[in-house]
């Protein structure tokens, strides 16, 4: 399609004045900068809060913000705020674990995949194949709700489902490598298919797991935090942003934030990462410009 | 034309062994949940009652292997038969399908705001890439790919249900009119990630359309805009939209057992959530099945819509 003459293509358009060149959007900046916030709030935990997350004040009950508590408390007198900031690291800790746990396995089947190619690639794409034609969140619901065993096993549940993209995506990105020539030498040099994965082909494609790690992220961020809202995968009164969500709709009328809250940073975060990895994906992947 | 029964053949065969892959998963969660699977059924009365557990160990064969158990389970799901429900004791196929209808009204009127605003708004934006129109349109498609249902439900609500107070924010209402009315904000909610991704595709298909020779061949011969837009673009982008319709079918289904959380909505995808956390079994497993072979089944006829709309996929296999 490229090695066509160009021809103006927008006589029905209004002339576009996007430029080719790739520019830092602010939304970008602001992405980051929400990713940033959270990435510090995670660390940090509860040492940044104003209160104590757990700290409970029965007497004070739901309340709306005042100056002594941000974003007022919620139905059990907990401040919203802090409970709000010891949950970004629930929020994180898990998507995060998740993430690198697709990587590795999806990473590693990927490129074994897109490298060997045959039986063994026939192989792993059926899997690939069958996993994913399964609505995966519905599954992950009823797995982890009746099967039971908190949030270890609902990360090991969402690593399982999350693989068949993981590998769908190295495996295109191998097959463009395994056409080149240094791929030839360090198979004509008799090299273990080990050694020639993760010392020749992992360096050459890391930039798209990178930028898929970052998506496998988002994406385990809301589904965790959809478990949560139903109950699921957490401990009741944890501060998780789902479980707080759930916990707290009920008394909206009376702090509107300690339901908006919660809400606010589920949709914050999951935007802002989205938008950073797409970014990251279409800078550093070989895929560029596929959608 | 060889190809096509190929393809189908072959995606009949990888349909009927993950329908038997996830049955079996689907049979097997009544041994994986914690406790006896007679504690399962019964409830705290296995302890008390061994009358009850004698006999619920009669009905179910519990006393037979794992496999044969399977076997005859899944003669009875071969004939609709889904056993009963633990808390009623109704059949599942009656349960499942007292709650199913709420969830169809649900689905349809968000399947109509995917494609009745989606398409229309995706096809503009990318006809008029880089406009102020486009740039707000893929802002917000970000925000809505990104966002899960159930928040997004939770702002509807504040925003429409309690500051404007302009529709009901819970509950089903009496009466059609005042059933749409009620189902407004939870179809939004539902439609929200869909939308997004079908304005996404149009616009993305609009675009590579409108740089086609044929468009501008088109525009050469003087044909009016709206010709070329209908019968030129509108055409040619058309499947990959219809390839995303058996993804808003996955994305309704899943999205409803959240949306019908928020709402308050009595329908199938509360029923799941009810029945796990009273963990009435049978009902789970019915509701999984079905759920199951609906996503299935709905990516099967996507494909063959594709065939059908787009003769250059009958020959994506032969060339």
């Amino acid at each position: 399609m490229s090695d066509t003459p160009t021809i103006d293509p927008t006589f029905i358009a209004i002339p576009t004045r996007r430029s080719r060149r790739r520019r830092i959007s602010p939304l970008l900046i602001a992405c980051s900068g929400v990713l940033l916030f959270v990435a510090v709030c995670a660390v940090a935990g509860s040492a940044v809060a104003p209160h104590d997350p757990g700290a409970q004040d029965l007497a004070l009950g739901p309340a709306p913000a005042s100056a002594d508590h941000w974003l007022g408390t919620d139905g059990l007198g907990r401040d919203v705020f802090s409970r709000l900031i010891a949950g970004t690291r629930n929020a994180v800790v898990g998507p995060l674990l998740v993430a690198i746990g697709t990587v590795l396995i999806g990473t590693t089947l990927g490129m074994l995949a897109g490298l060997r190619g045959g039986r063994v690639d026939s192989l792993i794409c059926r899997f690939a194949d069958l996993v994913y034609a399964l609505p995966a969140l519905l599954m992950v619901v009823v797995i982890v709700g009746m099967v039971g065993g908190g949030s270890l096993i609902a990360w090991a549940v969402f690593i399982f489902f999350s693989i068949p993209t993981e590998i769908r995506l190295t495996r295109s990105a191998t097959l463009r490598q395994s056409k080149l020539a240094y791929l030839d030498a360090a198979r004509t040099l008799g090299l273990s298919t080990p050694r020639i994965l993760f010392r020749h082909v992992l360096p050459n494609i890391l930039p798209t797991v990178v930028a898929t790690g970052m998506l496998d992220f988002v994406g385990a961020l809301v589904g965790l935090s959809s478990l949560a809202f139903l109950g699921l995968g957490v401990a009741p009164g944890t501060a998780d942003w789902g479980l707080m969500l759930a916990e707290e709709r009920s008394i909206m009328d009376l702090n509107v934030w300690a339901a908006l809250g919660p809400a606010l940073m589920i949709i914050l975060t999951a935007v802002s990462g989205t938008v950073v990895g797409d970014w990251l994906y279409d800078r550093l992947s070989q895929d560029r410009g596929r959608a | 034309m060889k190809f096509t029964t190929v393809f189908i053949q072959r995606r009949l065969v990888a349909l009927a062994l993950l329908l038997l892959i996830v049955s079996f998963a689907v049979f097997s969660l009544l041994d994986l949940s914690p406790g006896s699977p007679e504690e399962a059924l019964l409830g705290p009365e296995a302890r008390t009652n061994p009358a009850s557990v004698e006999a619920i160990r009669e009905e179910y064969h519990l006393d037979q292997p794992l496999l044969r158990r399977y076997w005859n389970w899944l003669a009875d799901v071969a004939h609709l038969d889904l056993g009963r429900s633990t808390e009623s004791g109704e059949a599942v196929t009656h349960v499942i399908a007292q709650r199913l209808v709420l969830t169809t009204q649900l689905g349809l009127f968000a399947a109509a705001i995917v494609l009745l605003v989606g398409v229309p708004v995706g096809m503009l934006a990318g006809l008029r890439r880089g406009s102020s129109f486009d740039r707000v349109v893929t802002s917000a498609a970000i925000f809505l790919a990104s966002a899960p249902p159930f928040a997004v439900g939770i702002l509807l609500i504040l925003m429409f249900g309690v500051w404007l107070d302009w529709l009901p924010p819970f509950g089903v209402g009496d009466g059609a009119v005042d059933r749409l009315r009620h189902l407004v904000l939870p179809a939004l909610a539902l439609a929200s990630a869909a939308l997004a991704i079908v304005v996404r595709q149009t616009r993305a298909a609009a675009l590579g359309v409108i740089d086609q020779d044929y468009v501008l061949f088109a525009r050469a011969r003087g044909l009016s805009r709206r010709t070329i837009f209908l019968n030129y673009a509108f055409h040619n982008a058309a499947l990959p939209v219809v390839t995303t319709v058996g993804l808003l079918l996955v994305f309704s289904l899943s999205g409803a057992v959240f949306v019908e959380t928020v709402f308050g909505l009595p329908g199938v995808g509360s029923l799941l959530i009810e029945s796990i956390n009273s963990r009435n079994i049978p009902v789970v497993q019915g509701l999984t099945l079905l759920t199951a072979a609906i996503v299935v089944l709905g990516n099967l006829f996507t494909d063959l819509l594709a065939l059908a709309i787009d003769p250059r996929t009958r020959y994506a296999g032969t060339a």
